[in-house]
């Protein structure tokens, strides 16, 4: 556990040193969000003031910007540059490593929402949500899971110069098919098609439900589910083929 | 007891046998050479120590301990320094040593680590910004912190300058000074000369010599005696040197001239080694 809490401090000291993580997946849905509120947010959107809808979408954004994104990129580099191999010769646990890791990134993610409430709330006068315990166990269900994928996908990526290329590639269409930045409804069928399976979308909605539709988590079961599973998958993948050593050659 | 026993150590990847049986021990408080040109198994050796590949036969004994079933425990008593630096780029020497002093339970100071391996003036630069040679002095100062009885060191001086490999040997030494074990990998013969107690040559995944520096270059008897004499090079190879020199200095005294370019010279441990290892120089 002492440990545990040394290595949370290291990682936070190192996420606040990083630029790249500042930037492309902190700052950038802040910036979004207030470039694209300024551009639509009186308009309506599926039914609500576009702010609103925006917000959400940033929040799920910021999830996947830093949970999936920023871990998959940081774990690939610290793979293939070799920390993680010189890591496994101290007596540093394995667990309270991705533990503290883990728990640096929820942190970060968790201080991406407040900066996005703060926003909408300075900016769009947007309200604090009243379900705010269901939103924190969304989000943080959110989050998990996609620290999980984000693990899952380091076994695909060979190369820390391949990281950003395969990262961006997944979470960026991703992001744009689920909805994040402007409502699904005019998408052509086919891209609808593919939003049906990502797990942003049902993350999108679960989050939209409980802040503008003041939806309990509990009323959620299909969205729950959905990302709860694609979660899993993302572990499981993880436990089978996540590795401390660089790749051969 | 030893501080590495290895006896009967084989590995295997897919057809090639990376390493065919080798045996050696190491005793607490010395430093041993591991030698050898590319690729003729020192690294699968030494990261099969220190618990990194899973061995396919043999008996492997690390300070007492089987590294394949080593934990916590057994790490804070070694320290690691592999082939490539691995650093985040972004923290500071000192703030680095910090991190990785908090994984062990008796770590040695931060800032004696930093004196130790002579990086006072760069503790508080980002680690991007050191050289090569001042990088690999932090990787070794971060394979200290946990002040380990047993320390890995692979190939640490390759692509050093000659000032910085000298500099990287008074270090060394002075940790067999402070009694600590080295396991030492080099391809350089004048590094395992300078610095190991005793030396084994790996060629081809097996040990093809071992003993102390001395006896190895001792099991080629003869001494060269070399000068030049009417433009013409005299080469005498004998096993009594100075009986021979005695003889040649005196005539030469005698008749009133020198003896041009007079050379005498054991043959060199990278002699022996070469015909060990069956690489001609370059």
């Amino acid at each position: 556990m002492r440990l545990y809490w040394h290595e949370l401090k290291g990682e936070l000291l190192l996420y606040t040193r990083s630029r790249e993580l500042a930037f492309f997946t902190f700052l950038l849905p802040m910036i979004f969000f207030v470039l694209l509120g300024s551009t639509y947010g009186d308009d309506t959107v599926d039914g609500v003031k576009g702010s609103h809808f925006l917000q959400a979408g940033m929040i799920g954004y910021g999830a996947i910007s830093i949970a999936f994104a920023g871990l998959a990129i940081v774990l690939v580099i610290r793979r293939e540059s070799g920390i993680l191999k010189r890591l496994r010769a101290t007596p540093l646990p394995a667990p309270a490593y991705i533990g503290a890791v883990l728990c640096a990134f929820l942190t970060a993610f968790a201080v991406e929402v407040v900066g996005l409430l703060l926003i909408g709330r300075l900016l769009f006068g947007i309200p604090v949500p009243d379900r705010l315990g269901s939103l924190a166990l969304a989000l943080l269900l959110g989050a998990v899971a996609f620290c999980g994928l984000g693990i899952g996908v380091t076994a695909l990526i060979k190369s820390a110069e391949g990281a950003s290329a395969v990262v961006n590639a997944i979470y960026l269409p991703a992001s744009f098919i689920a909805g994040a930045f402007f409502a699904p409804e005019h998408f052509p069928q086919f891209l609808r098609a593919i939003a049906d399976v990502l797990p942003l979308t049902y993350f999108l909605r679960l989050i939209r439900n409980v802040m503008l539709h003041d939806q309990a988590i509990w009323t959620q079961g299909t969205n729950v589910a959905v990302i709860t599973a694609w979660g899993l998958a993302g572990v499981i993948v993880a436990l089978r083929y996540f590795r401390w050593e660089p790749s051969e050659g | 007891m030893s501080a590495i026993a290895v006896r009967g150590l084989r590995k295997s990847y897919g057809a090639l046998e990376a390493v065919s049986g080798i045996e050696f021990e190491v005793q607490r408080g010395e430093v041993f050479g591991l030698l050898g040109p590319n690729g003729a198994g020192k690294t699968t050796t030494v990261e099969i120590l220190e618990g990194y590949r899973k061995r396919d036969a043999g008996e492997v004994e690390v300070l007492g301990t089987d590294p394949q079933r080593a934990g916590g425990d057994w790490r804070e008593q070694i320290g690691v320094v592999l082939q490539s630096s691995a650093m985040y780029e972004t923290l500071t020497p000192a703030e680095m040593l910090r991190l990785f002093a908090g994984y062990y339970r008796r770590p040695r100071p931060v800032d004696e680590v930093i004196e130790l391996v002579g990086l006072a003036e760069k503790r508080d630069d980002r680690v991007r910004r050191l050289s090569g040679g001042q990088r690999r002095r932090l990787d070794l100062g971060l394979a200290l912190i946990g002040d380990p009885e047993l320390i890995f060191l692979d190939e640490p001086t390759t692509g050093f300058d000659p000032a910085a490999r000298r500099r990287a040997w008074e270090t060394i030494r002075g940790l067999r000074g402070l009694g600590k074990t080295i396991l030492l990998t080099t391809h350089y013969l004048d590094e395992a000369e300078q610095l190991a107690d005793r030396v084994a040559v790996l060629a081809h995944g097996q040990i093809v010599a071992s003993g102390t520096p001395a006896e190895l270059t001792g099991s080629i008897p003869d001494t060269e005696i070399r000068y030049r004499e009417n433009g013409r090079e005299v080469v005498l190879e004998t096993a009594e040197p100075t009986r021979v020199l005695n003889e040649l200095t005196g005539r030469a005294l005698a008749e009133g001239r020198e003896l041009d370019g007079l050379l005498v010279r054991r043959p060199s441990l990278e002699e022996v080694y070469l015909s060990l290892t069956d690489e001609s120089p370059e």
